[in-house]
């Protein structure tokens, strides 16, 4: 049979970091008490109104330019009408066929839309009851019951489940540098579930997809729909045919359950909310929202990748935008060497040398300031010091900040190099390794190592690796 | 007009139980209305826009500012059912 | 009915300020007679000694009594809505509406029985027994705000407040002889009012003279930041003073001439169109071409969105719970099943219907847009006259059990005030006359409807005003006039 690729699509709910819930003034908090953060609005008495959190909508603004989204004009609010003790007016408010974000693009995957909505309280099971007819009990906690959320719906453009988890991990990189959402997976502040179906390769139809819910961990995410893939794979090639379906992933086993199949699907009776008016976007609200974002991951890296720096360390800085920043006073007062090597030195020898040094908060934190650190790779790339020798300056700039130039005079660690007192060096390590020398003229080139070795231990590391093969080369 | 399925159908939907008695109550009652409501069926409204808000307002919203003053628990517990440890309690769904 | 009991707010107000009489002295009085209420009108009363709901008695309502419609949240105080479901809720904060009254100085009397969750047009539907009608116990003072009316009426309160969605305040008041105003759809805030229609439910005065509706109306309108819906009346509400209806011009709509409406209500209403020339009003005929299919319109649209907005009576948080011993779903259905009466069973089935899959646009959707002609042609009327007029309701007050096994019949009875619901208009419904019902009996009043442009209420009260005087209505329950 012909080769299946998979197909798969995301949805994603993002809690949205507001003082208040969506639609009323209830505090936002996380793991407190149950039911402390509740009033007659988010407990559903009789009588109540939603009122929509002005933030939650700006907030769904930025997002929606953030994923190039086209903004709605005019778009209206719906009741999603269902029974479930975590949903207290048995309908979530949400939005259905005129959302406030349109089409977009992250990546390399399309947006199909995102929309505001509310989010549902909390319920833990608690098991047998110890009533007659017991099948357990559940209690409700709805201080999370109104969290504002925007959900939002990808195209089914993604065709791997490690691609699917490293779009995620671009997703929320970019909705946490928003500054809207917190997008903890561990905490529920961002959820991911996937919508996964398989169809013949070159195809253009649609397979029948599931819908896994519940991985809370890009990791999970990955493996869940590696499982589902390899499942839907196996019953097709079986000639069977995949059911539609929603399937619970547990971490535990890294397995999946189906859900309890319902009698009936949700019919949700979905009808325009009565008791809001529409949102209308103003062009100052626009205006604002695109004020707001600060360059986001993907333009970053795109940018960056222009610059000449490898595609890791485009999205190293891209996900950090602190380091970013140090990365691009470093390059400016380094002006004349090229940003890769800047770049190499930040992601590279100044991490590491921190990491060494146990200091936290990355460079920017550090006592190594853009300007000195530039000065330093100037220092390497003029050849001043080798850059064994830089390494060494680097950690003492680390330990107590400076300035490189002073610490190279004072430390003695001026490269050595050219004719002269390199050449002297160079030809006593030759005398002294004759047998290294004859191996190398024979062909064996890894032998040079001995000699550059000798030559290195001689000048303390103070000599240019390429120069001393030079000058070993010249007198072969 | 509506038969003894979907009332039952429906019924179902609403969370609602209803005697045989109610029923087939129900199935004549709904179609009787149902009769009468259909002669909109018959109107031709091509082009009308379905009312969907009766007010011409838009962007009515609410400042995020400084959180209100939530209920006391004991208040918002005050009335449930069944309190529990300082939750709603309820039967589980059906075993899943 | 004593002089005390029979002042009208306006009237009572008038005598405070001069000194002559006491907030005090009058919610005492009312208190008092509201504890002899034989009409089943009232839910829950004030007692001497228990403070009720607030109502400090400083401001323009000093201190005087005002019964306030079982739908409105009162925080601390028992709210049922006339439903089993909510039998012995006592909501943790207190409506708008009721707010903004006691905020003024009134004193909350007492919670009126009315239809379950506002459905019904007779007050039979209320779990808590039905509400008689003052003018002739037999009989029914109309619905849902039975009891709200049946209190003015009957002397149990100078005024009250009830809600009106497809004509619940108009048609009692019609019934009982008194002034029933529904102000446009926005002019109130909703924020506590438990809902019935959300696009349709619209709180207002039942009193017994329009100043006394132009004067309460004038401090419940206006935006509520807790209802995003609401707007107020530009400008407020004065206490109108026209002397005569000329430069007035009275539509009366072609369409909504009936066979079915008594013949004592017919000549009523002609004589009041009489009446409104003497007064130096034109009346002219209009045409509103898709008012006759209100009915239709509205019992999709209200039942559908009910269906939405009950659905969290649940046995979850609040209210009645039964059947917790089994599962969940068992919980809901018998806590549901047994909480709800008939009627709201039905509507709940009849919305639940419209809006499921399949359906939604031959009904829901259908629906609004006759709803949205019937505006248009509200619209298109108002350019040619001040005002639309009918009769309020089809006939006098029925007696008890007449309509309640034809559910179609009793819907019938919002023939006329349908309408101007679907459209978010204003309308009031003041009394006209006396007429007898087809077939014999004694007289019973007869209301006379009357409906203005949007946010034209003091235009309307104005009309109202004069016209009432014009009429010099002075009939009352019990009285020489029956």
């Amino acid at each position: 049979m012909a080769e299946l690729e998979a197909v798969i699509g995301l949805e994603i709910h993002v809690q949205l970091a507001t003082r208040t819930k969506m639609f009323c003034g209830c505090e936002l908090s996380f793991g407190d008490e149950p039911n402390v953060h509740t009033c007659p609005i988010c407990l559903a008495h009789p009588g109540v109104l939603p009122v929509p959190n002005e933030q939650a909508i700006r907030y769904a603004l930025q997002i929606g330019l953030a994923l190039e989204c086209e903004i709605a004009p005019w778009s209206i609010f719906h009741r999603k009408n269902y029974f479930y003790p975590d949903s207290p007016k048995a309908y979530q408010i949400s939005q259905y066929d005129i959302p406030i974000c349109g089409a977009g693009r992250l990546g390399d995957v399309r947006i199909h839309r995102a929309h505001l909505e509310e989010d549902a309280a909390k319920m833990v099971h608690v098991g047998t009851s110890g009533r007659i007819h017991g099948s357990g009990a559940s209690l409700v906690d709805f201080n999370r019951g109104g969290t504002p959320l925007v959900e939002i719906v990808t195209e089914p453009d993604l065709r791997g489940a490690a691609e699917a988890a490293e779009w995620a991990r671009l997703l929320r990189e970019t909705v946490r540098q928003l500054g809207v959402s917190d997008v903890n997976m561990e905490e529920g502040s961002l959820r991911v579930d996937a919508n996964v179906s398989v169809r013949p390769a070159g195809s253009e139809e649609l397979g029948t997809k599931t819908e896994l819910k519940n991985m809370n961990s890009f990791r999970f995410l990955q493996r869940g729909i590696e499982a589902e893939l390899t499942r839907q794979r196996e019953i097709v090639e079986s000639g069977g045919t995949v059911t539609q379906e929603t399937l619970h992933f547990d971490p535990a086993g890294g397995t999946l359950t189906p859900l309890r199949s319902k009698e009936e699907a949700h019919d949700y009776r979905y009808f325009p909310e009565p008791d809001l008016v529409p949102l209308a976007p103003t062009e100052e609200m626009l205006r604002e929202a695109r004020e707001a974002l600060p360059e986001l991951p993907a333009a970053r890296i795109a940018r960056y990748e222009g610059l000449g720096l490898a595609p890791e360390v485009a999205l190293t800085l891209a996900t950090d935008p602190e380091t970013a920043g140090y990365f691009e006073q470093t390059a400016e007062a380094a002006d004349g060497i090229e940003p890769r090597v800047v770049a190499n030195w930040v992601t590279g020898e100044l991490a590491a040398a921190l990491r060494q040094a146990g200091v936290e908060g990355g460079a920017t934190a550090s006592k190594v300031s853009p300007q000195f650190l530039a000065e330093l790779v100037r220092l390497v790339q003029e050849k001043k010091i080798s850059h064994g020798s830089g390494k060494t300056v680097l950690a003492k700039l680390v330990e107590e900040g400076g300035d490189p130039a002073a610490i190279v005079e004072r430390e003695g660690l001026a490269q050595i190099s050219g004719d002269g007192e390199l050449a002297a060096i160079v030809e006593k390590a030759m005398a002294d390794n004759a047998d290294a020398v004859e191996k190398v003229r024979e062909g064996n080139g890894k032998a040079i190592g001995a000699i550059v070795g000798a030559v290195m231990r001689e000048t303390k590391g103070r000599a240019d690796g390429g120069e001393v093969n030079r000058l070993i080369r010249e007198r072969l | 007009m509506i038969d003894r399925e979907q009332v039952l159908h429906v019924a179902k939907l609403a969370r609602l139980r209803l005697s045989d008695e109610e029923v087939e109550r129900m199935v004549g009652e709904l179609s009787g209305i149902l009769d009468h409501v259909d002669r909109i069926g018959n109107l031709d409204l091509e082009g009308v826009e379905p009312t969907s808000h009766v007010v011409a307002l838009e962007n009515v919203l609410r400042p995020d500012g400084a959180p209100w003053q939530s209920l006391p628990r004991d208040t918002a517990l005050a009335p449930a059912p069944e309190p529990y440890e300082g939750a709603f309690r309820v039967p589980s769904p059906q075993a899943e | 009915m004593s002089e005390l009991l029979s002042l009208s707010g306006v009237e009572a107000l008038r005598q405070i300020d001069a000194g002559e009489l006491s907030g005090d002295e009058l919610f005492s009085a009312y208190v008092e007679a509201a504890a002899g209420d034989e009409l089943g009108a009232y839910l829950w009363r004030a007692e001497p000694g228990r403070p009720g709901c607030a109502g400090h008695g400083d401001g323009p309502l000093a201190g005087i009594p005002v019964a306030v419609k079982d739908i409105f949240c009162t925080e601390g105080v028992p709210t049922t809505a006339g439903s089993r479901i909510l039998e012995g809720y006592r909501p943790p904060y207190t409506a708008t509406a009721v707010q903004r009254l006691t905020d003024a100085g009134a004193r909350v009397l007492g919670k009126t029985n009315m239809d379950e969750f506002a459905m019904g047009s007779s007050n039979e539907n209320s779990a808590y027994g039905p509400v008689l009608n003052p003018w002739d116990r037999e009989r029914v003072p109309g619905g849902s705000s039975g009891g709200s009316a049946a209190v003015v009426a009957g002397g149990l309160a100078p005024w009250s407040i009830g809600t009106d969605t497809g004509g619940s305040i108009r048609q009692p008041a019609a019934f009982c002889g008194i002034v029933g105003l529904k102000p446009t759809y926005g002019a109130v805030s909703r924020y506590g009012m438990i809902a019935f229609a959300s696009s349709l439910d619209q709180c207002g005065p039942l009193t017994r003279t329009v100043s006394d509706a132009a004067l309460l109306l004038g401090i419940l309108q206006g935006r509520d930041p807790l209802d995003s819906t609401s707007v107020g009346i530009d400008g407020g509400i004065s206490l109108p003073d026209r002397e005569d209806l000329s430069g007035l011009r009275f539509g009366v709509p072609a369409e909504l001439a009936r066979d079915a409406v008594d013949s004592g209500v017919r000549t009523i209403f002609e004589q009041t169109l009489q009446k409104i020339e003497e007064l130096g009003g034109e009346i002219a005929e209009v045409s509103l071409p898709s008012a006759e299919h209100g009915i239709s319109a509205y019992y999709v649209i209200a039942p559908a969105e009910a269906s939405s907005n009950l659905a969290r009576y649940d046995g979850v948080r609040y209210g009645m719970r039964a059947g917790g011993d089994g599962d969940l779903i068992e919980m809901y259905e018998t806590t549901r099943s047994q909480g709800f009466g008939a009627e709201v069973k039905r509507r709940i089935m009849l919305g639940t219907y419209a809006l499921s899959s399949g359906y939604y646009e031959a009904y829901y959707g259908q629906a609004q847009k006759v709803r949205t002609r019937i505006a248009q042609d509200f619209s298109g009327a108002f350019e040619a006259v001040d005002f639309v007029v009918t009769p309020t309701a089809p006939s006098v007050a029925f007696k008890l059990g007449e309509k309640t096994d034809d559910p179609l019949a009793m819907y019938m009875n919002d023939f006329f005030t349908v309408p101007m619901s679907l459209a978010g208009i204003p309308a009031i419904s003041i009394p006209a006359g006396l007429a007898e019902p087809d077939g014999g009996g004694p007289r019973l009043p007869v209301g006379f409807q009357i409906a203005a442009p949007a946010f034209a209420e003091q235009r309307l009260l104005d009309a109202a005003y004069a016209l009432e005087r014009g009429i010099g209505f002075d009939a009352r329950p019990g009285g020489a006039n029956g």
